[in-house]
């Protein structure tokens, strides 16, 4: 630790910092925003910027340590989190299209049924 | 003799490289035992893979890559302001983006990309009419992302896949 230089340590911090705050973020737009679909983008914007700032910081700490080598695993993190996070998304979001779909062909066929009811006792007036 | 063995030279590279990073392999040991995977690999898992498309362009998808992650930081500046924002000026948007390219994998490729920047999630790619379905968080102009989303990523896949 002590070998570590202050603008190491800096860059380190602002790192975590910026991480955390995106990660936030990301729960922030979770909670906030409207529906299903909507809500989708948050999480995926923190799996991006904001856990690639926490590995980078990891990167950055654990290579400038005295006693290791470079420390490389972070990298393998994030290409794996960068190939399974949009398979996530995509099941989530075909599951919600799915949903909706069967939903509206519900309340059509009842809005459908209700006009027909509506039309019916009007029709021998027409 | 090279094609028997490596019949994916691109996985094999990959798998010898995700070994390296995760073991920091540093002994001569470790790094045999990665170049023995990376042999393996590709040859158990081969009946697994379509017909992969040939990366042509090396230099191009490196250039790809670094557009890549810039946009993803400047994307996730923008998102957050529209998150922490008034909700009700978002318009959140369903928008279909015609295909040129006619490749299973980049096309999946590409609905990684869109997904994995900020604001966007790609939903399907219909391969009978090779249309990306996408949810955009805030588009106004529908045809603007379009356009985009053909110029910034598209374009460059097919370049590098030559596709």
């Amino acid at each position: 630790m002590s070998t570590m230089s202050t603008a190491t340590e800096y860059a380190v911090a602002a790192l975590i910092v910026l991480g955390a705050l995106f990660v936030l973020l990301g729960s922030i737009g979770l909670a906030r925003l409207p529906d299903f679909l909507t809500r989708l983008h948050g999480p995926t914007k923190a799996t991006t910027l904001g856990v690639g700032a926490l590995l980078l910081a990891s990167a950055i700490f654990f290579s400038t340590r005295p006693d290791r080598g470079v420390s490389l695993h972070e990298l393998a993190i994030l290409f794996f989190l960068f190939i399974t996070a949009p398979v996530t998304a995509h099941l989530l979001a075909k599951a919600a299209l799915h949903r909706q779909a069967k939903a509206r062909d519900g309340e059509q066929r009842t809005t459908a049924d209700r006009e027909k009811a509506r039309s019916a006792p009007e029709s021998p007036l027409g | 003799m090279m094609r028997r063995f490596f019949p994916r030279p691109l996985l094999s590279l990959t798998v010898l490289l995700l070994w390296v990073v995760i073991t920091n392999a540093a002994s001569l040991g470790l790094l045999l035992f990665g170049g023995l995977l990376a042999l393996a690999v590709p040859l158990v898992t081969r009946p697994f893979w379509p017909d992969p498309p040939r990366l042509v362009r090396p230099w191009p998808a490196l250039r790809f890559l670094g557009i890549f992650a810039l946009d993803i930081v400047t994307a996730n500046w923008r998102v957050a302001r529209l998150v922490i924002g008034p909700l009700h000026r978002l318009s959140p948007a369903f928008v279909e983006v015609p295909l040129d390219l006619r490749d299973p994998f980049v096309a999946t490729l590409l609905a990684s990309v869109v997904s994995l920047t900020p604001g966007t999630v790609s939903i399907d790619v219909d391969r009978q009419r090779w249309i990306l379905l996408v949810h955009a968080l805030d588009a106004p102009d529908p045809q603007a992302l379009v356009r985009e989303i053909k110029d910034r990523y598209e374009k460059p896949l097919k370049e590098i896949f030559a596709c």
